[in-house]
């Protein structure tokens, strides 16, 4: 276990300084995407890099690239989809450090579990455990 | 006492852990174990393993023996007047879910008020809040102040003519406050209401005379003792085990059974159902005997120069906020670091390892009082040395470090 690998600067960065954090600034576009919470690095840094990265993507796209997440984290080495390019894949590698860290595989994935419970506008609580 | 020497009776230190000496300070949520815990373990499974109270075989007659020894030796060690005042269960949290529903059951109605404190474990409300559900009763909370303190007269504000009974924390897991339970007892004796004491972290750090406290009910968790998991003890004065129902119905509780009726058991059986945690409740005699030998003053001396060096060191370390400030504190240091999340905390220190607990240590109510989502805690037990605390403080910085503090 390496904590070079699960603290990277892209993480640290994204942790400290979460994007599209808060309520919704424009509410005249017709689509956008924010986040509201409070977390460990690894959950800000996750919620805000997924929101960064599904942004302007259609539903389709979106759970596409939901389910190549969270399979990577949890069994996949690399990540698989077309819809994102090679640089956007690099940034969301910088999450799979969890993948040695089972207790915080969770804090990874939280984000992502609840942007599918937002498309599929269901009112129940998510959870990262199955 | 010498630490290096006690220190050398826990197994667990004996090697390394992921690579790392460990640095083991997470004994608020449950202590390592001594040789001689594990070893009576199996010697009673290998050597004398019987059931209990039932047959009359030899074998059976050596583990009654055995498992009431364990008994007397509680008995003793918390200056209970008779043998029958104790019960084992399976924990703290049973000993303080028996009270809530025998006591509950017997004496709670509609509108009738339990008063608890901010500061208490999710155990010293849950079994409650089942009473609130079924029974529509109410439950107080005693504030904490700003030193993350309950005093008696917060206490004391919030008892009605509808208390019916007291339960609160000898010292608080979170910020470490040791309550005055003494004068709490004093001032509900005085109003006729009844007062159960979550003891888990009172019994393994402070010294407990229960005649001297006079509480009615003090609930202790043998984990946290040194002792086995699976067993823990509730106090509770004869006249209330006689005058309550029995818990748990089965076999071993009861006199007679008939198709038309039923009577239970004498003390201290008629709390006991079916089969206990035999091996457990022996071993946890080791516990109190290992606790013996060191002796309470000596563990209490111990543990306060560790808090008193522990809170020096990290008061030093900029950046660390320490959650609580009350009068009386035990081996308990919660704190929070600017602008790294308790978590994140918790894994950087595991990596040298340093264990240590982050979350809300079950005190949801508590947290959301002090406006903090989660806290990382160091908690000592008697193995721990200053050079574990100088460790933390190393980690600590470590973890500064990577997060460019």
């Amino acid at each position: 276990m390496d904590l070079k690998d699960l603290y990277q600067e892209i993480i640290l960065d994204h942790g400290k300084n979460p994007r599209n954090l808060g309520k919704f600034d424009n509410y005249n576009k017709d689509e956008d995407i924010a986040f509201e919470g409070h977390g460990c690095a690894i959950s800000m840094a996750s919620a805000s890099i997924m929101t960064d990265m599904v942004r302007g993507k259609e539903e389709k796209e979106v759970k596409e690239i939901v389910a190549d997440f969270i399979g990577m984290i949890k069994e996949k080495d690399s990540l698989e989809t077309n819809i994102l390019k090679d640089d956007e894949k690099t940034k969301l590698m910088s999450l799979s450090g969890v993948k040695q860290y089972p207790m915080r595989v969770k804090c990874a994935t939280l984000s992502w579990h609840t942007l599918t419970s937002a498309l599929d506008n269901s009112d129940q609580v998510v959870k990262t455990e199955e | 006492m010498n630490v290096d020497d006690i220190k050398r009776e826990f197994p667990i230190f004996d090697d390394k852990i992921q690579n790392n000496d460990l640095v083991y300070l997470d004994s608020a949520n449950s202590s390592q174990k001594p040789r001689v815990v594990v070893d009576r373990i199996y010697d009673f499974y290998t050597k004398e393993f019987s059931n209990v109270g039932r047959s009359v075989h030899y074998l059976a007659v050596a583990a009654t023996n055995l498992y009431e020894q364990t008994r007397v030796s509680v008995q003793k060690y918390i200056n209970a007047k008779d043998k029958d005042e104790i019960v084992f269960t399976k924990g703290a949290t049973e000993a303080i879910n028996l009270v809530a529903n025998t006591f509950g059951q017997k004496y709670l109605s509609e509108g009738d008020e339990v008063l608890l404190t901010e500061l208490e474990h999710h155990s010293n409300y849950v079994p409650w809040h089942f009473l609130r559900k079924a029974k529509n009763i109410k439950i107080e909370f005693a504030e904490i102040n700003d030193d993350g303190d309950v005093t008696l007269e917060a206490i004391e504000k919030k008892i009605t003519n509808k208390t019916k009974i007291i339960s609160v924390s000898h010292l608080s897991n979170v910020t470490g406050a040791i309550l005055p339970i003494k004068k709490i007892v004093q001032l509900a004796h005085s109003k006729n209401i009844p007062v159960l004491i979550d003891g888990c972290q009172g019994a393994p750090h402070l010294k407990l005379d229960m005649q001297d406290i006079d509480c009615d009910f003090y609930a202790i968790s043998g984990h946290k003792m040194y002792g086995p998991t699976g067993i823990g003890v509730l106090y509770a004065k004869k006249k209330w085990l006689e005058d309550l129902p029995p818990y748990q119905g089965g076999g071993g509780m009861i006199n007679e059974v008939k198709k038309e009726g039923i009577t239970y058991g004498e003390l201290p059986n008629k709390y006991e159902a079916g089969t206990m945690a035999t091996a457990q409740v022996i071993a946890f005699n080791e516990s109190i005997k290992f606790m013996e030998k060191i002796g309470i003053q000596n563990i209490e001396k111990h543990e306060k120069e560790l808090l008193d060096y522990g809170l020096e060191k990290l008061k030093k370390n900029n950046s660390i906020n320490i959650i609580g400030n009350p009068r009386e504190k035990g081996g308990v240091i919660s704190f929070t670091i600017e602008g790294v999340h308790p978590h994140d905390i918790a894994t950087i220190l595991d990596e040298d390892g340093v264990a240590i607990r982050a979350g809300h240590h079950c005190c949801q109510i508590l947290h959301d009082k002090l406006n903090l989502p989660a806290t990382a805690r160091a908690s000592f037990g008697v193995y721990n040395t200053k050079d574990d605390i100088d460790k933390l403080d190393e980690a600590i910085n470590k973890c500064k470090k990577i997060f460019n503090l």
